[in-house]
């Protein structure tokens, strides 16, 4: 007998109330979370527990001349002191990053950004190891810093990695994507060129929980328990296996309630390897958890790319192609998460929403004393910079040609028809109806209305800005012949239980860092099979409990892990079928599924629910040939294609004409995700995202100094934002479901942070255009853009 | 977890208490009132007492008390008593412009303004509040009891007269008729220090003319009140041109520094922009303010 498992795309589900699959269902998870009962890594104590503290370097590029740790040792409470040394002496002072580069784990050589890991002490209690901190005496030779990235590729700009063998310059990689030759043609005869240089700042993810691990190393048996906060555990266990040197059978990760990722949490850090060294070292548990200047200054980033974009049209608006080069400052470290082809992850996308005829771009990564990262953030794998390149050029170019930047973008669509679509940079889009989208967007506003509005108050000397943003993201990496990460393809696995009573259990490969896959992918059971979300427990975060996959970030876990989940029920609910059979004493072709039931054809009355087949299962049913006595799946999804969802964004800014000072008055969203499994989880999503997009278009860079320091290393100077500068949140939804997902979902995880920030700044131009300005980068502070009015305006780096 | 060096901790019952529990712990014991400027520091190394003397059960100085024609406001009052006080409100509504822009609810709820002043930090906005109200510091320590004007309290960024082993009692208001005040901030995000701030506070004489008027800015590295805009306002109506002037005269005046939140033309443009709107609002709050007999009421 075999099983088979089709893949029909399920209709869309929107927001009715159906508590046996998709649906506005409470999460499942919060009952923990508002009572104050998360379980935090910080919230683990093991017996006999030492703590780690890092001993970081305050200058971003300095030879190391020589380490005194006497004083430290000899404090109280302390149980020993690591420093590069005796890390080479383990063959662990450097580790793979995940883009084939290394990272030092502490400091042998030289420092190369400030923050980085210079000794590790470990005592009794964290206060001892903190206060020991100040006890290691550092010598260091301080040398000239490469900090502007604009600056790293010139012939006498110091080189931030002379230790690899040969290497004379602070080149990582370039790399292309389209035609440039064909796009050249077509910028050479274009009736309208516009060329603007945008820069995406560094940011910071800043999770409210920090990074942090707790080692236990069992000397014995050679077991490494590992507690992090990883949004990655299993590929941080083959990392681990290879890293250290520990065979990956003896490793067991475990990721406990994560306070916020955002991509922050799915590298692996000095910290974490220098808990397990502490833990082998001592013979006991050891934790370390990072203090937020240190979360800030030495974890990943986010951004930092500085783009040349063109955009050529006819004068009618028909947009035709559009290029860009762009410098990636990554730091001392080449540490980016990407799949491996991709080192500019899927900037691909820059082609945007719109049917072009050409596009190009060039990447260049270069190496700075900066701290090491670069995706993060929601970011998509650099989605966030390729939608902001885009949709800030079209708005230049409507600016440009004097037409509305709504009627620019509706005039240039992909049409539903020509999906999939094959874009300029090779990437097949699933499916759309962007027109659909933009219009509902423009309706919830009243766009009409508010260009009146924004007319009345010109007169006045008031300034009112409207911004658009449309984006197409490509999420759910991905299909294994294309991706992976250090060689481990980017697939995941899922497992479904049944128990004898009709509960059941699902594990899963990725990790929610507040996502509420606990609710999410239940409710993918539940839809499948038809047992309440209440009654499926959902497993994740435990390499011991769960089968591999790699994790949560680029929006994939529904996209990747969802279709997992989607298939590993459906081949339950096969199964199902055919001992719902043998207790019926019929065909299996006989039987008839619906919600909950497989019941016979032409007689509903008779048949069995999933718990009574389980309990059939798992009693004494004579079963067929072929079907265990049990009613249990697991599978491997290899999605075929990426996913990629849309949205229509609108933003309405007040600013006020004395100060700069930007308010966004209101914001609209109008996301298409695909089928929605829980639109209540959706908008929160979407919630979050927004925020953060406010975040970014009005406040938060990371800034250096010269010398390198890095300026943004408390929240006092790195502002987040509030609940105070964000509006009351106007979110619809378009649901034109993925023809490739196994439930027709795309991913929501990322659609606002990635949207939001190129609606804001287009707001923010469209409102001082009066003014005669076409462009500003963000952040958007009262000081930025009042240069900005001025004529003064300035890139941030 | 941010963790400080090594401390020791001492709460005190009264202020004579407190002074003798300065006195006995010396030099390296500081005073802790709300904790929001002082543990920050300590949490980040750049203050490193000995010993924390906690003054927040000296209930003697969490008061708000009209006295004649003098309002006192004790030491330990919080921001938020501060904000959400009808009779502050009533006499000095510059107190609720500026109460309402600092920091966050969190902070409010603990931080004082016997804090706020002896901290004297050059983004904090009492110290304007305080010095364009012409308020007086009362001031305990070994030696007795002794009152500051405002002017002679400040000593600079982090500096007040207050000595290590002295103790902020109070701060004392004049009350004065036809009077209004107004308080007005830019920041780059709810909850963050100044970009620039700005405050007024004005009288008018029964023609309606400017008796007094005390111009003060926040963040640009000015100490004491504008003394170049005050005299262009005095003995004259309020008006638009005169605001204007004083704005200009302001900006001149005005020090400040580039730093994140902006370059020194935009600061020394907001000193201009921010004087003009809070005269402008004090002004409009003086003309319809009650009369002192109906304050008394
Ligand atoms: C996130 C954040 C944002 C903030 N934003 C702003 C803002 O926008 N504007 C603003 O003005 N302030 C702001 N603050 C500061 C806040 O107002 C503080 O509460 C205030 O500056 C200090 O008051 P405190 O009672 O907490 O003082 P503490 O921190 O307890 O003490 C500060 C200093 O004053 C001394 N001290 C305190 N009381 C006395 C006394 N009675 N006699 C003698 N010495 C004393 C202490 O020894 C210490 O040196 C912010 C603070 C935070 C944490």
């Amino acid at each position: 007998m075999t099983i088979t498992v089709d893949h029909p795309a399920n209709p869309a589900a929107g927001d009715a109330d159906r508590p046996m699959g998709y649906g506005r269902i409470q999460r499942k998870e919060d009952p923990r979370f508002v009572r104050g009962k998360g379980h935090y890594v910080d919230d683990i104590v093991l017996p006999g527990m030492l703590h780690g503290a890092i001993l970081r370097s305050p200058v971003a590029h300095a030879r190391l001349v020589s380490i005194d740790t006497a004083a430290a040792l000899a404090h109280p409470g302390v149980v020993a002191v690591i420093t590069g040394q005796d890390l080479l002496g383990l063959n662990l002072a450097w580790a793979p990053t995940l883009s084939a580069d290394v990272q030092a784990v502490l400091v042998t050589d030289k420092v190369r950004f400030q923050g980085q890991e210079v000794a590790f002490v470990v005592a009794e209690d964290r206060y001892a190891a903190r206060d020991a901190l100040e006890l290691i005496e550092v010598e260091y030779d301080v040398l000239p810093a490469v900090v502007d990235a604009r600056r790293a590729l010139d012939p006498d700009a110091p080189v931030v990695r002379d230790e690899i063998e040969g290497r004379t310059d602070n080149h990582i990689f370039d790399w292309e994507a389209g035609d440039a030759v064909e796009t050249d043609a077509i910028f050479a005869s274009a009736d309208v060129i516009v060329s603007q240089e945008l820069v995406y700042p560094r940011s910071h993810p800043a999770p409210m929980e920090t990074c942090g691990a707790v080692a236990d190393f069992e000397p014995i048996d050679g077991t490494l328990t590992l507690y992090e906060t990883s949004q990655a555990p299993h590929a941080h266990r083959t990392l681990f296996a290879i890293v250290a040197g520990i065979p990956e059978h003896k490793i067991r990760i475990v990721s406990p309630d994560i306070g916020g990722g955002f991509g922050n949490k799915v590298g692996i850090y000095p910290g974490y390897v220098l808990a397990v060294v502490g833990s082998i070292v001592t013979g006991k548990p050891v934790k370390w958890v990072e203090d937020r200047s240190e979360n800030l200054m030495s974890t990943s980033f986010a951004r930092d790319y500085i783009m040349q974009g063109e955009i050529a049209a006819t004068k009618e608006g028909k947009i035709l192609a559009v290029r860009t080069n762009v410098l990636a400052d990554h730091g001392a470290f080449n540490a980016t998460a990407q799949p491996t082809k991709y080192p500019a992850g899927f900037f691909h996308i820059f082609t945007g929403s719109y049917d072009l005829q050409a596009a190009h771009c060039t990447v260049t990564g270069v190496y700075t004393n900066k701290a090491p990262g670069g995706v993060a953030y929601a970011c998509s794998f650099r989605v966030t910079e390729a939608v902001y390149l885009v949709e800030r050029l079209v708005d230049t170019l409507a600016h440009q040609l004097e037409m509305d930047p709504a009627e620019l973008r509706l005039k240039n669509f992909i049409k539903p028809e020509q999906f999939p679509y094959l874009n300029k940079t090779g990437w097949e889009y699933d499916s759309g109806d962007y027109e659909r989208a933009m219009r509902l967007s423009m309706e919830i506003a009243g766009y009409d209305e508010l260009r009146r509005e924004q007319k009345e108050k010109r007169e006045r000397g008031e300034l009112m800005g409207i911004g658009i943003s449309f984006f197409t993201e490509t999420v759910g990496a991905g299909p294994r012949k294309h991706m992976d990460i250090v060689g481990l393809g980017m697939a995941d696995g899922a497992e479904l239980r049944i128990h004898p009573t009709g509960k059941a259990v699902v594990r899963i490969s990725v990790q929610s860092q507040g996502q509420g896959h606990e609710t999410t992918f239940a409710q993918i059971v539940a839809e499948e099979i038809g047992i309440p979300p209440e009654d499926i427990d959902v497993v994740h975060g435990d390499t011991d409990q769960t089968p591999f996959g790699l994790g949560t970030y680029g929006s994939r876990s529904t996209p990747v892990s969802g279709g997992a989940v989607a298939l590993v029920a459906r081949k339950v609910r096969e199964k199902a079928k055919f001992i719902a059979a043998a207790m019926l004493e019929t065909r299996p072709e006989d039987l008839e599924w619906e919600k909950g039931r497989w019941f016979v054809k032409g007689d509903p009355s008779v048949g069995k629910t999933i718990a009574e087949i389980a309990m059939g299962a798992h009693g004494t049913v004579t079963l067929p040939e072929g079907i265990d006595g049990n009613l249990d799946a697991e599978v491997t999804y290899d999605p075929p294609n990426l996913t990629f969802p849309f949205g229509a964004y609108i933003c309405v800014v007040d600013v006020d004409p004395g100060t700069g000072h930007v308010t966004v008055r209101r914001f609209i969203a109008v996301d298409d995700c695909g089928t929605r499994i829980n639109p209540m989880i959706i908008e929160g999503q979407v919630h979050g995202g927004l925020t953060d997009g406010v975040g970014m278009a009005l406040m938060q860079i990371i800034e250096f100094d010269e010398a390198g320091n890095n300026l943004g290393g408390s929240f006092m100077d790195y502002l987040i934002p509030t609940a105070m500068e964000v509006p009351n949140w106007e979110t619809g939804f378009t649901v034109t479901p993925s023809p490739h997902h196994p439930i027709g979902a795309k991913g929501i995880g990322e659609s606002a942070t990635v949207g939001s920030p190129p609606a804001i700044v287009n707001a923010i131009v469209d409102a001082l255009s009066p003014l005669g300005v076409t462009h500003i980068d963000m952040p958007c502070t009262p000081a930025r853009v009042w240069e900005a009015m001025q004529g003064r305006a300035r890139p941030p780096v | 977890m941010q963790i400080p060096a090594p401390f020791d901790y001492a709460r005190a019952t009264s202020v004579a208490d407190a002074l003798a529990l300065l006195e006995r712990h010396g030099p390296e014991s500081r005073i802790v009132a709300g904790g929001h400027s002082l543990l920050p520091m300590m949490k980040l190394r750049l203050a490193r007492p000995e010993w924390l003397i906690d003054i927040n059960d000296l209930f003697e100085l969490d008061f708000i008390l009209r006295d004649g024609n003098q309002l006192r406001v004790g030491a330990m009052t919080r921001h938020t008593t501060l904000l959400e006080s009808a009779e502050i409100a009533g006499l000095f509504p510059i107190f609720a412009d500026a109460e309402r822009v600092i920091a966050d609810p969190v902070v409010r709820n603990r931080g004082t303004i016997g804090g706020s002043l002896c901290q004297g930090d050059p983004a904090e906005d009492l110290t304007t509040v305080c010095d364009v109200l012409r308020g007086e510091a009362v001031i305990r320590g070994p030696g007795g009891e002794r009152t500051l004007a405002m002017s002679e309290f400040h000593k600079g960024p982090y500096e007040t007269a207050v000595g290590q082993n002295e103790l902020l009692c109070e701060i004392r208001f004049p009350i004065r008729p036809r009077s209004g005040s107004a308080y007005e901030k830019v920041e780059r995000r709810v909850g963050d220090w100044a970009i620039v701030a700005a405050g007024a506070a004005v009288s008018l004489a029964d023609d309606g003319t400017i008796d007094d008027v005390a111009i003060g800015l926040t963040a640009v590295g000015v100490s004491g009140t504008i003394a170049e805009s005050e005299a262009v306002l005095r003995g004259e109506k309020p008006r638009e041109d005169l605001f204007v002037e004083a704005g200009r005269l302001a900006a001149l005046a005005s020090n400040p520094i580039a730093d994140q939140r902006g370059p020194i033309e935009y600061k020394r443009h907001l000193s201009d922009e921010l004087t003009r709107r809070v005269l402008r609002s004090a002004c409009a709050r003086a003309a319809v303010s009650p009369s002192p007999t109906t304050q008394e009421g």
